[in-house]
């Protein structure tokens, strides 16, 4: 379990990864080529263009060969981070992708450590608890906000706090008059970050949330923990020490595996609050019909969901002593 | 004022543990007195699911959340009633004053911490001592129970390790603390025959130099006989007979037990001992009505279908509960 | 054969116990009877809706809740109750619909797979992975988008994407199904691999099956609604999740707008949560012994 084996071990799942990869691009390639019309309509994203580009992207994606000599062509530019060039932003679509990716990055980030952090804490509330009144009603709420349309979420909280009591501001990242840098700034960002990172939050939360409940009641019963309790320890210190441990193990997975939903949940969160990041520019896209931004935006964030779920095996390897690196 | 030295170091009466179900509560375990000297081996016999290994939980208060302790319970441990003490002083004799070794070796040990946190966890609970103090206590265990390399083996994980050896992590667990009482729930019905004796061997030599009594919970006569000093036979949820090994095996008084000899010795004793006792054990959920044992026994009278049978003394404090011993039979 | 026989028996017997226990809980109730309300509602929607909820001239624009709009009108004057009847209406047809597709493929590829295992199990299992990676919801985008936004190929792209789930669940019963006894009495007999399938197995897999197709409603539900907040919606539908992008344009002035329409498909979306989690509670072992 040392370092370079853990590094081997990172290295080879990332190689298993590729082909998955390299099977999301042949998608992608078949889209542009099944959608009704002309590809070059797909690749100019509906802008009146001039000819001379039109031509010069027939030639470029090789669009007058065989079919199989343009997925060459289009799997070679992928290997390259080429995933093509929108003309309403008139900037190639990767440098596009990764100046919005902090602000998504930041949200997320911040989403994903508050409610998995609250999420634990009352869940392992709940477990030692089960059916009593407490349990039952955050399990209701936990329920509600399960089934909850997530961007609903966001509309409702804008409505009372920035709206009606003005606690927060509507829309975007930064106020219009704001130092460069500095504390003001970070808490102006802050201000900004806080409503859309709860609304975020909460689908997250009520998720874990009930997954933590159940793995921790399940745990508890488990042959490992009647000895912790005959040792002596209390029953906080079974929880603490031994049950928790375990119990997050298949919460880890189920977050590496949900991180594909909770994407697309960060797309309508970003939507209602106007946060400029991958996802509001997802929304633009699909408004302007800009589809080479739209099929990029597609290729990276199944690449990124493929990347997640690699994390969370290393992840996994990490915590778990009882996987081994073969 | 009972003299320490000589009063019993358990005494079990009237122990009483109520399970609940969705439909029904009954009494898994109904009005079992054990009584268990200083420095004596006690074996507590019966077929699984007959109640002893709850009866064993219900000793250590370690009931799940569907079990309980039901009156006319006492458990008076050292001249201390464990059954109505509060949960903290009942923490503080959990691992220091009786301790227990369980069954399968892997579950009960926690997978995702290493075998030296966990022993070291075990001394902790019980004694103020630093980190490097309470590490080197458990380095002793692990050497009291024989384990080669301690050193190496406390930073392993139980899945790195063989079940002989798991199972000698959760001796030198149960004994870090040096208890007068050690119950060992089925210990060894998990291993391999050469291994089970080693584990017995090791038992017994442990429970010598530490002074301790012990409480073996089996379903193995062959055990019993090489292990223990006095043994009580269970049957659905009941004490049927007591008595010292010696008498047991020469003149087993209840059906029950001299059933249980006669199949144990004709069969190989890594196989299920019990299958040649016609019939299966009862549901206790509605156990039935008079001697529990009747609608199996080969000898029962119709007395002892209505008639639940009492406590007949046959001397040399042997004991058994059957209606024929009352009639002289 | 008498193998089959008790355990023909033991099916019947369930049937009345499994009420029994989902019947207990209150909540699973609850929930049960709110969804019958809300099919029945948008099942009359068009008859019952106090005004066109097209019409921009039913009353004056942008009025609160009140008699007769009794939720309010929005920035065209159109009654929002009639408009979140029609929108409840659409969202339960995609729910339903896309439900009923994802389950149907989703138990034929987990039975072939399951049943016929060795090569073709192999080849099902990676598609099946492909599709479990690739994020469902920016597929739908993609796919609409190209497409064209139209009901039909909203719940065409929400079950395409929502199957794979259903397929494992149902390969892993068929896995353990189909090596018990009963499936050899029948093999015995000289049944064949379809009838095999549907009369003999697939009746035995299905307690998670439908605990899945209950979840997979209330998922597509809120699926299609984030679709239409998008703008990949049917315009020519009344939708809730269209109707909420609408409203955020006139938040300010009109929180009404903003309100009912999200309630709408919550509650719906919870009601169909609860019986789900309830079914799941019926099926599963563990609350049986409770």
């Amino acid at each position: 379990m040392t370092g370079t084996r853990l590094l081997l071990y990172a290295l080879r799942r990332l190689l298993q990864a590729v082909p998955m990869i390299v099977i999301i691009l042949i998608v992608n390639f078949f889209l542009i080529h099944s959608a009704p019309g002309d590809p070059v309509d797909v690749l100019t994203g509906s802008m009146e263009t001039s000819e001379e580009y039109i031509a010069e992207l027939r030639a470029e994606f090789g669009l007058d060969k065989p079919l199989v000599q343009q997925l060459g062509i289009y799997l070679w530019k992928a290997a390259h981070f080429d995933l093509g060039y929108s003309m309403r932003y008139r900037q190639d679509v990767t440098g596009l992708i990764l100046s919005r990716l902090p602000a998504t990055l930041l949200l997320m980030g911040t989403a994903l450590v508050f409610s998995s952090f609250l999420g634990i804490m009352l869940g392992v509330f709940a477990a030692r608890r089960p059916y009593s009144l407490s349990d039952n009603a955050v399990t209701f709420i936990a329920l509600a906000g399960y089934s909850m349309p997530v961007f609903w979420l966001g509309q409702i909280l804008l409505l009372i706090f920035a709206v009606q009591l003005q606690w927060f501001p509507v829309q975007g990242m930064f106020s219009l008059r704001v130092p460069s840098h500095g504390w003001a700034r970070f808490a102006d960002l802050m201000h900004h970050l806080a409503l859309p990172a709860i609304t975020y939050s909460v689908y997250h939360l009520t998720l874990i949330y009930r997954l933590t409940r159940v793995k921790m009641q399940e745990t508890l019963t488990l042959d490992f923990c009647t000895t912790a309790r005959a040792k002596g320890l209390s029953e906080a210190s079974v929880v603490r020490r031994h049950a928790l441990p375990n119990a997050m193990l298949p919460v880890v997975t189920v977050i590496g595996l949900n991180f594909g939903f909770m994407l697309a949940g960060s797309v309508l969160t970003e939507t209602v609050f106007a946060w400029p990041g991958t996802g509001r520019l997802l929304y633009e896209a699909i408004n302007a019909r800009d589809y080479p931004v739209l099929l990029g935006l597609f290729t990276f964030l199944s690449l990124m969901v493929i990347l997640a779920n690699v994390l969370t095996d290393i992840i996994y390897a990490l915590i778990d002593p009882r996987v081994t690196y073969s | 004022m009972t003299d320490h030295a000589t009063a019993p170091l358990l005494c079990v009466r009237g122990l009483t543990t109520t399970l609940r179900t969705d439909t029904s509560e009954f009494d898994a375990v109904s009005d079992v007195s054990i009584t268990i000297g200083r420095g004596e081996a006690v074996a507590l016999v019966g077929e699984s699911g007959c109640g002893k290994s709850l009866t064993a939980l219900s000793l250590m208060r370690l009931l799940p959340s569907v079990a309980r302790l039901s009156p006319p319970t006492s458990v008076t441990f050292d001249g201390v009633d464990l059954a109505t003490q509060d949960d903290a002083e009942m923490r503080k004799a959990r691992g220091r004053k009786m301790a227990m070794i369980f069954q399968d070796p892997l579950t009960f040990l926690n997978p995702v911490m290493r075998i030296g946190d966990q022993v070291t966890e075990a001394i902790r609970v019980h004694n103020v001592l630093t980190k490097a103090e309470a590490s080197q206590l458990a380095l002793e265990s692990l050497e009291r129970v024989r384990i080669t390399a301690p050193a190496q083996v406390m930073r392993y994980y139980p899945h790195q390790l063989s079940g002989g050896m798991r199972q000698r992590i959760l001796i030198a667990m149960a004994i870090s603390c040096k208890p007068e009482l050690l119950i060992a729930d089925e210990p060894t019905t998990a291993l391999d025959v050469t291994i089970q004796a080693q584990i017995m061997d090791l038992l017994a030599d442990l429970r010598r130099e530490l002074g301790s009594s012990m409480l073996l919970i089996t379903h193995d006569m062959g055990l019993v006989a090489e292990y223990v000093d006095r043994v009580y036979v269970m049957y659905a949820g009941e004490i049927v007979e007591e008595a010292s090994v010696f008498d047991l095996f020469a003149a087993p008084k209840h059906p029950y037990t001299q059933a249980l000899l006669k199949s144990s010795l004709s069969v190989d004793r890594r196989t299920e001992v019990f299958e040649t006792i016609a019939g299966v054990p009862p549901n206790l959920a509605n156990a039935p009505k008079g001697c529990r044992f009747h609608p199996r026994c080969p000898v029962a009278i119709e007395r002892c279908a209505r008639e639940h049978p009492g406590f007949t003394d046959m001397g040399n404090a042997q004991r058994a509960r059957c209606l024929l011993l009352e009639e002289g039979a | 054969m008498s193998v089959v026989e008790p355990l023909a028996a033991t099916e019947v017997a369930e049937m009345p116990s499994a009420w029994r226990i989902f019947r207990r809980n209150r909540m699973s109730v609850f929930g049960l009877v709110l969804i019958v309300i809300l099919a029945v509602l948008a099942l009359l929607g068009p008859w019952i809706a106090p005004f066109s909820p097209y019409s921009t001239t039913a009353g004056p624009v942008m009025a609160p809740p009140g008699a007769p709009h009794w939720l309010g009108t929005d920035e065209l004057g159109r009654d929002i109750f009639s408009r979140v009847l029609l929108g409840t209406r659409t969202s339960l047809l995609v729910g339903l619909a896309a439900a009923f597709i994802a389950t149907f493929v989703g138990i034929t590829v987990g039975a072939l797979s399951g049943y016929f295992t060795g090569w073709i199990d192999d080849v099902i299992m990676r598609v099946t992975e492909v599709f479990q990676v690739i994020p469902r919801f920016f597929l739908a985008i993609v796919l609409v988008s190209f497409f064209g936004a139209n009901l039909v190929n909203i719940i065409l792209a929400i079950s395409l994407l929502s199957w794979p789930e259903l397929a494992r669940i149902v390969r892993a019963e068929f896995l353990t199904l189909r090596s018990r006894q009963f499936v050899d009495a029948a093999r015995v007999c000289g049944a064949g691999a379809m009838w095999l399938v549907f009369v003999e197995i697939l009746p035995n897999a299905l307690a998670p099956v439908i605990v899945n197709a209950t979840l997979q409603v209330g998922q597509a539900m809120l699926l299609e609604a984030g679709l239409s907040y998008l703008g990949v919606g049917d315009p020519s539908q009344i939708s809730l999740g269209m109707m909420l992008q609408q409203a955020q344009q006139i938040m300010r002035a009109a929180w009404w707008a903003t309100l009912f329409p999200g309630v709408a498909l919550a509650i719906a979306v919870l009601a169909i949560n609860i019986v789900g989690d309830g079914l799941n509670d019926v099926f599963s072992p563990r609350s049986r012994e409770r």
